[in-house]
């Protein structure tokens, strides 16, 4: 089953549901389908919690992803995992299931539309500001756009802008691609190798929602870590 | 026949995008690989961060392919001068 036809680039064009100036298309409720997935799933499982080692499979499922996380980030952020698990490990949850239930018939990865990608470009954009003046006060944060002299400023705010920019075609670039490869080798081969593409996407999905959260929590960390601390670390 | 003409610009360069655009990455991707492989091979300790930054720098090195696809992508799908043509044409 296919809802988008071909020459449809994004999601945003298939339209479910329309009333005067509102209009469901297809990101915004496969966008709410991937949040209720993912908060009745999570309510389910942490219900009844057990301390012990006698726990049920998906309370181990989620205790091996939530840890998995964190130590990637600790290795990060030099041990403050704790701070930054809440955002960056929802991004990576939220990418990685809209992304893989792309095997799904009839479901379209809301992250192929560029609005959505967008917006979690932009969280992260307003969240490596807010982190870094909580960590160290506006004045420091203030001052690292003026390293090393005051004529950097502008390539700063100009490097923060175009690696938004860059967040967000990315992970458009990645999965639109790989829904345009499907859809062509399905008029093309119809049989075997579109499931063979299938099960790449699966390993392309996990692996733009890994990218998408490293990065992340790499700009969090470098706006969060001050200017002397980063040369100690680097003569250490 | 202005519109045909607009339409086979629009085919070549998202053709001539792809193929000139794909070149510099796929030289900088193997470029990296080769030093982050045999990095590991001299220092199988580091293997983890020196694959995060692998992967970091990969993602960086990628975006430029992927920003010339997008264009290509544009051309062929959502062209934008294709609705102009068709508006002056009358059609």
């Amino acid at each position: 089953m296919e809802i988008m036809n071909i020459s449809q680039i994004s999601p945003d064009q298939v339209i479910f549901w329309q009333w005067k100036f509102i209009t469901l298309n297809a990101t915004i409720v496969y966008t709410w389908l991937v949040m209720l997935l993912l908060v009745i799933g999570s309510w389910l499982v942490t219900r009844k919690l057990s301390p012990t080692i006698h726990c049920t499979r998906w309370q181990n499922f989620l205790e091996v992803v939530v840890s998995s996380i964190r130590s990637e980030i600790n290795e990060i952020s030099k041990g403050e995992a704790e701070h930054y698990l809440p955002f960056v490990g929802t991004l990576f949850l939220f990418i990685a299931l809209a992304n893989l239930l792309a095997v799904v018939p009839g479901y379209v990865p809301p992250t192929s539309s560029l609005t959505t990608t967008a917006a979690l470009a932009i969280c992260v954009f307003i969240a490596v500001p807010i982190f870094g003046i909580t960590k160290q006060g506006v004045k420091e944060y203030v001052k690292e756009y003026f390293r090393p002299t005051f004529i950097f400023f502008p390539f700063h705010v100009m490097g923060e802008l175009s690696r938004t920019l860059a967040l967000t075609v990315r992970l458009f670039g990645n999965i639109m691609s790989h829904e345009k490869v499907i859809a062509i080798l399905l008029s093309v081969t119809p049989f075997f190798f579109p499931i063979v593409m299938q099960a790449l996407g699966l390993l392309i999905g996990l692996i733009q929602a890994y990218i998408f959260s490293i990065l992340a929590m790499v700009y969090i960390a470098s706006a969060t870590q001050t200017h002397e601390e980063g040369h100690e670390k680097a003569e250490k | 026949m202005e519109n045909i003409n607009v339409a086979i610009a629009s085919i070549i360069a998202a053709a001539l995008c792809m193929a000139v655009g794909s070149i510099g990455p796929a030289l900088g991707q193997g470029r990296s690989v080769h030093s982050a492989l045999s990095s590991i091979a001299q220092q199988p300790d580091e293997r983890n961060s020196i694959t995060r930054t692998l992967f970091v720098g990969l993602a960086m090195i990628e975006s430029i392919a992927i920003y010339c696809f997008v264009i290509s992508m544009i051309l062929v799908f959502a062209n934008p001068f294709w609705n102009f043509v068709v508006k002056k044409m009358g059609g």
